[in-house]
């Protein structure tokens, strides 16, 4: 089986809101794929669907070579989820809470149940509502990882999580990772997708707006460069790919896009370069590009 | 954190402890704006629409007099409506059949309220929201206090309005009107206690309405036994019967709920700095740190969700049916010697046939009752849903309709074992008296198996609405609640048999006293299975969420 997921044109309605407008996703098995999007932008809705929790209107949804819709039962036993808001009983324990999900998936890792709960600090013998927030997430976050599956679909699942447990949680993912298994991470924390993921989907609108690697998203984005030179710049303003151009004096500022990179620097050499601080692209900038310009043409 | 940081700012600034408590108040009334005005309007009205029926029924001086002679000999009369002061004017008869059961649906809309909009609020961890923005401490409850009060005082005040357009005296209606507000009052400052006590909404709920069950109990028993008349006098709802609204109003008996309503409404606001919020004053205990072997199915979950509630619910049933059934057997030696009251008597088929009808109409009472169970059961599973507890779960390898399966054989055979409950003690404390437990047992049980069909019926239609019109599940109180006023109230305003035959409980057998039929049970059966099919068939199909 090539893709863990594959979902092509799919469109969701709620009355006339529509959540999802012809979005596309491929998730290739052992991959972690980061999957993108600021608030509202459609990313619970996908996760709601690949998990037969709501149908689509149309498109083509396949789920570990399954109907999401129609095979759900069967296909929740090879997968496991964690919500980005996690609510409890409020008369069973976390332990409780933790082995009955693992249960109801069929069957739990006893092992690796226990070193989840000590890893992250959790006290099983707390009940429901007497939770904080990050430790009703670190409850459904141990019973996700505890248990023996193909798959983990992960909403939003650091929301509440102290910086500790973030890093616990990434390193409890990257072990996941190197047993061969597929993880979804939803996420708009771009440092935790930048530290997981092999791939990246960001979406807007219920539409996917990019997708690739990490490497190929970085050659769309621009490095900024602050550079003081021998003597007056020459050419750069004439360069393609340039933008915001600052040049006092010997002193020019600049962003490049990464196309244009080689250029930019050859011009600047010829003149001589005194000092120069370049910035690499984040996938904050990526991000932020996106939605500022698309919120602009709006 | 809320609790600690509000408590260091009460000591510093006290004046503020209310800020806030007029825009709650208006939110309130926002999200109250359909369910408040229903409540108002059903419990306001029915008194004054009642006088024309009075008229039609007892037109003359003799037809009145035997109303009060049946009345006075007859226990199970008492027991349900309250003592019959005066039955020979439209304004003591309305008094006397319903203000009871107006002060106890009454506080049953107050408790509810108040719950939704304190506990209820800082269980969906909303009231946090809200605390962090500037809102006084006191808000919450006093914003809830002046919604649940403020609707008790406008249908006391619409029933005295319109007592008084209907033709009735200003005295009485005036004491109608002011006995069930303060009614409301009393029980809206109960719910005020029981917030603060319980640890959840369900459980503050819980109290309320146990507290409010009981008050009518007691003074059931209390009017029903000639050597305890006293009983009546310790119930909230005892008060509001003893003003005899027409019947020479003693009007020095409101202030028994005044003082009632002022002393357990200030032991609220005394409890409420005294908890932490999201946190009752009786402090929940440690769970185990592994599950039990045994919970490993969405079944199992299910029992551990319905237990507690159903538990309660059957020891209710257990002691109102041992109650009832203990003075049954009384009904028919009770009766006067006068030789009016033997008439009546002889009448109505002897002393056995007065003690069968009226076990036949407790069987029915308990049937709409359990009913209520049943609907709680079912949108059990729309509170997982909205709460997104369901999610987690149906992410596992359980099916919708398996998940369903599991709240359903609690809402349908939990209705079952409440009316065998009620039907079992019935049997037991009436066998007990009359020495036949045997016969006893199984005609009480009988009575309230032929009412189980009409109970699933109900129960069913609130399953349809869950899987059809999610959105409206509260709808499902309302059918609930019309089939219960069709059959309590419908005869009383003299409404055409077509429109009270939409109610279910209309039409099983009367049982002890009358034949068994079966063709009603079979039609009310099948209306249930179709009713459940078509809700499955939606919550299949629809989405979740």
């Amino acid at each position: 089986m090539e893709n863990a997921i594959a979902i092509s044109g799919l469109h969701k309605s709620f009355g006339r809101t529509k959540a999802l407008d012809g979005l596309d996703l491929q998730v290739p098995t052992g991959e972690v794929h980061g999957f993108l999007g600021p608030n509202g932008a459609g990313k619970s809705t996908t996760v709601r669907v690949l998990l037969g929790l709501l149908h689509a209107d149309s498109g083509d949804v396949r789920l570990l070579g399954g109907d999401p819709w129609k095979d759900a039962a069967s296909l929740h036993r090879r997968l496991a989820y964690v919500p980005g808001d996690v609510n409890l009983w409020p008369n069973l324990s976390g332990g409780e809470v933790i082995d009955l999900l693992g249960r109801l998936r069929g069957g739990l890792d006893e092992k690796r149940r226990a070193d989840l709960v000590e890893r992250f600090d959790l006290d099983p013998k707390k009940k429901g509502r007497t939770y904080s927030k990050g430790n009703r997430q670190k409850v459904a976050i141990v019973a996700a990882l505890a248990s023996r599956v193909d798959l983990l679909i992960l909403d939003e699942p650091t929301s509440g999580l102290d910086p500790l447990m973030e890093a616990t949680f990434q390193y409890a993912i990257q072990e996941e990772r190197e047993q061969g298994r597929t993880v979804l991470l939803s996420s708009h924390i771009l440092a935790e997708v930048e530290a997981l993921c092999d791939k990246v989907s960001i979406i807007r609108n219920g539409r996917t707006v990019e997708s690739g690697t990490l490497a190929e998203l970085r050659h769309l984005t621009r490095t900024s460069i602050t550079a003081e030179l021998a003597g007056p710049p020459n050419g750069l303003a004439k360069l393609e790919n340039i933008h915001d151009l600052k040049v006092d004096g010997n002193r020019v500022r600049f962003d490049v896009e990464t196309r244009s990179l080689d250029e930019a620097l050859r011009r600047l050499t010829e003149v001589g370069v005194r000092s120069l601080v370049s910035q690499p692209p984040t996938l904050e900038e990526l991000f932020l590009r996106h939605y500022t310009t698309e919120a602009s043409a709006k | 954190m809320t609790a600690t940081l509000s408590r260091a700012e009460a000591g510093v600034a006290p004046a503020h402890e209310l800020a806030g408590t007029w825009h709650l108040t208006r939110l309130a009334l926002r999200r109250d704006r359909v369910v408040l005005p229903i409540w108002i309007v059903l419990l306001s009205i029915v008194p004054a629409s009642t006088v024309k029926t009075f008229t039609q029924f007892y037109p003359t001086a003799a037809d009145r007099q035997a109303l009060q002679v049946g009345a006075n000999t007859n226990p199970s009369y008492a027991l349900l409506y309250g003592p019959p002061f005066d039955l020979t004017t439209a304004g003591g008869f309305i008094s006397w059949r319903m203000c009871g059961f107006l002060a106890l649906l009454t506080g049953l809309m107050v408790v509810f309220t108040v719950t939704r909009h304190t506990r209820a609020e800082e269980d969906t961890g909303r009231a946090e929201l809200l605390a962090s923005a500037v809102v006084g401490r006191y808000a919450a409850l006093t914003s809830a206090v002046l919604v649940a009060g403020g609707a008790s005082v406008l249908i006391g005040l619409i029933q005295y309005g319109s007592m008084v357009g209907a033709g009735l005296p200003a005295a009485g209606s005036l004491a109608f009107g002011a006995s069930e507000a303060l009614a409301g009052l009393v029980f809206t400052a109960v719910a005020a206690v029981a917030v603060q006590l319980a640890e959840y909404s369900r459980t503050a709920n819980g109290i309320g309405t146990a507290v409010v069950g009981a008050a009518f109990l007691l003074r059931g028993a209390g009017d029903s036994t000639v050597d305890a008349r006293w009983l009546s006098w310790l119930s909230p709802i005892g008060w509001v019967q003893q003003v005899r609204a027409f019947a020479g109003e003693r009007w020095w008996v409101l202030l028994l709920p005044v003082a009632f309503a002022l002393l357990v409404g200030a032991a609220g606001y005394w409890l409420l700095p005294r908890r932490d919020v999201g946190v009752g004053i009786l402090p929940p205990r440690p769970g185990p740190a592994r599950a039990a072997a045994s919970l490993r199915t969405p079944f199992a979950l299910a029992v551990r969700l319905h237990r507690g509630p159903l538990l309660g619910w059957t020891i209710g049933m257990a002691v109102v049916g041992a109650v009832f059934g203990s003075i049954a057997s009384g009904i028919g030696g009770l009766v006067g010697s006068s030789p009016q009251a033997q008439e009546i008597m002889a009448r109505l088929g002897g002393s056995e046939a007065l003690t069968q009808a009226f076990l036949a109409a407790m069987a029915g009472m308990f049937a709409m009752v359990a009913s209520l169970y049943g609907i709680q059961a079912v949108l059990r599973m729309r509170g997982e849903e909205t709460a997104i507890r369901l999610e987690p779960v149906l992410a596992t390898s359980v099916g919708k309709l398996r998940w369903a399966a599991g709240h359903l054989v609690f809402a349908f055979f939990g209705t079952a074992v409440l009316l065998l409950a009620g039907g079992l003690f019935m049997g037991l404390a009436n066998g007990l008296r009359t020495g036949d437990v045997g016969g006893s047992v199984g005609d009480s049980l009988a009575g309230m198996l032929v009412q189980l069909p009409a109970a699933w019926v109900v129960v069913a239609l609130a399953v349809a609405i869950f899987g059809l019109l999610p959105g409206f599940s509260a709808a499902a109180w309302a059918v609930g609640s019309l089939a219960l006023l069709l059959s309590l109230f419908g005869p009383v305003v003299n409404l055409p048999q077509a429109v009270l035959d939409v109610s279910p409980f209309q039409h099983p057998p009367k049982i002890p006293g009358q034949e068994l039929v079966a063709t009603p049970l079979v039609w009310l059966t099948a209306v249930a299975a179709a009713a459940l099919a078509a809700g499955l068939v939606g919550w299949r199909r629809r989405d979740v969420g």
